[in-house]
């Protein structure tokens, strides 16, 4: 099977509000950075390009089309999007250079979710009869599932704020992070409640802002004369949406995804969790089974700033930003989608070397 | 960043079509007009409440309804100290899991209670219906605690 090389990341600085900055012009610096860093001038010069972007967040069907103005798609190139996370954007270009039909890909994830009340919004994203016209918000949901894990027994609230505190240590040498900084467990303790039992320190930063990749076959990488990461294993696997069916307090999708992936096929240095939530990290570390010498987030994962559509690429491209200096020689990436981790997509990146 | 008045409009965003909710959702849909509430059972057995099409283990069609109690025990719940504007309750409130009795897998929805000290996971809500009933999930208003708790 054709290997997947990863050769490209960019990230834009999450930004709690993007003011009168349109998508197109939060995609732009991101696509002009990973074309300099392979050295070609633009989506011409690459094989297949995806984006990932939602268009509940820009309220209006297609509104996704109008990203591709970021990319000059004349002479015509051979485009897709996912109503998703860009990591399934990901997903997507690695089997198009699987089946031979691309040596290259460009990716893409952004949102503009600031316009919008963005809990009630994607509340019109659950199931149309029974969710959907209650107007049950995302950090709700969070929240009955963080209420089950305590009470298993399986988390503390400091178990939590220990998740919190560490993300926003890392996320300091994080120059896109929105927010970071020292905080002690026993300082996020004493925050009020917010939607018991979540403090609105539980809760991630959504931020607005893009992301873009590069990925292609390993011999166009060398051609280009990149440093590159492969990457080893990819998979992703979805619940159903009844969530009194699901197990909330593990997660059984990101259980299938990894074995899928082979995390397990040798020692994972870094690891790079999409958690919107805190508990939600504690569920993903148990559920890939992360051992102790195992980082996790050191970018601060989404605690630094969660960009929609766009923060599971990032992931990938954390990992992939590690490897590619020389820092670590294998990790695992995650992305999620969908309320209380229902989808998650696992990617292995290993050194070329 | 131009320091220029940023132009703003308000925009709703809504489904400007009709569905039709086909007969299992509209089975239960039409139960809760005539304040009734239905099940339906899955291939293991289990009572699924609010009903699901299709089993989500086997993708078997499903088709056994079974009416369930207007009474059962949240399983998890979440205090709003401070509702959103788009809330079904302008109050304080709780979203709960909630286990009917006679089903065996929670449904989610809000409960009025007096404060977040008078909830607790295992507490016994009741339904209580819409003033007028339509045939939508919003027909059951809200729970509350069984036995005047409120």
């Amino acid at each position: 099977m054709q290997q997947i090389a990863i050769v490209a990341f960019s990230q834009s600085d999450c930004l709690a509000r993007a003011g009168a900055a349109n998508e197109v012009e939060l995609i732009m610096p991101q696509l002009q950075a990973v074309y300099a860093q392979v050295g070609i001038d633009n989506a011409q010069d690459v094989d297949f390009v995806c984006s990932g972007s939602c268009d509940y967040l820009q309220g209006a069907a297609f509104a996704f089309v109008a990203g591709v103005d970021a990319l000059g798609a004349v002479p015509p190139i051979k485009e897709s999007h996912v109503e998703m996370d860009a990591a399934w954007a990901l997903y997507e270009a690695v089997l198009k250079i699987r089946m031979g039909h691309a040596d290259s890909a460009l990716l893409y994830g952004f949102a503009k979710s600031s316009s919008g009340e963005l809990p009630i919004v994607l509340s019109q994203q659950l199931d149309p009869y029974y969710l959907a016209p209650l107007w049950v918000d995302t950090v709700s949901l969070a929240a009955l599932q963080a209420r089950l894990l305590l009470e298993s027994g399986l988390a503390s609230e400091r178990d939590m704020a220990e998740v919190v505190a560490r993300s926003r240590r890392n996320a300091l040498d994080n120059p896109h992070a929105r927010l970071s900084g020292s905080v002690s467990v026993d300082e996020l303790l004493a925050e009020d409640l917010f939607v018991s039992p979540l403090r609105r320190a539980d809760c991630a930063p959504v931020a607005d802002g893009a992301a873009a990749m590069i990925i292609c076959t390993v011999e166009k990488a060398r051609e280009w004369g990149v440093p590159y990461a492969l990457l080893s294993g990819i998979d992703h696997r979805i619940e159903t949406h009844n969530l009194g069916m699901r197990d909330l307090t593990d997660s059984v999708s990101t259980r299938l995804a990894a074995r899928a992936a082979g995390v397990e096929d040798g020692p994972v240095e870094v690891a790079e969790l999409y958690a919107p939530f805190s508990h939600q990290e504690i569920i993903l570390s148990r559920a890939l089974e992360l051992g102790d010498d195992t980082r996790v987030n050191p970018s601060g994962g989404v605690f630094a700033g969660n960009l929609m559509m766009a923060s599971g690429l990032s992931r990938v491209g954390e990992v992939f930003r590690r490897i590619a200096a020389g820092e670590i020689r294998r990790g695992v990436a995650h992305a999620t989608s969908g309320p209380c981790l229902q989808h998650n997509l696992v990617a292995v990146l290993e050194s070329a070397s | 960043m131009s320091a220029a008045d940023i132009l703003s409009q308000d925009f709703e965003l809504g489904f400007t079509y009709t569905r039709s909710t086909g007969p299992i959702v509209g089975r239960f849909l039409t139960g809760l007009r005539d304040r009734q509430i239905f099940g339906i059972r899955a291939s293991d057995g289990r009572v699924i409440v609010p009903p699901m099409e299709y089993d989500p283990d086997t993708a078997e069609a499903l088709s056994e309804f079974v009416q369930v109690a207007e009474q059962g025990a949240i399983v998890s719940w979440c205090w709003v100290a401070q509702p959103r504007a788009a809330h079904p309750l302008d109050e304080p409130f709780a979203w709960a899991m909630i286990r009917l009795d006679g089903a065996d897998v929670p449904m989610i929805h809000c409960v009025a209670a007096p404060a977040e000290a008078s909830l607790a996971t295992g507490a016994r809500v009741q339904a209580v219906w819409a003033p007028e009933t339509r045939g939508f999930i919003s027909d059951i208003s809200h729970f509350e605690l069984a036995g005047g708790g409120n």
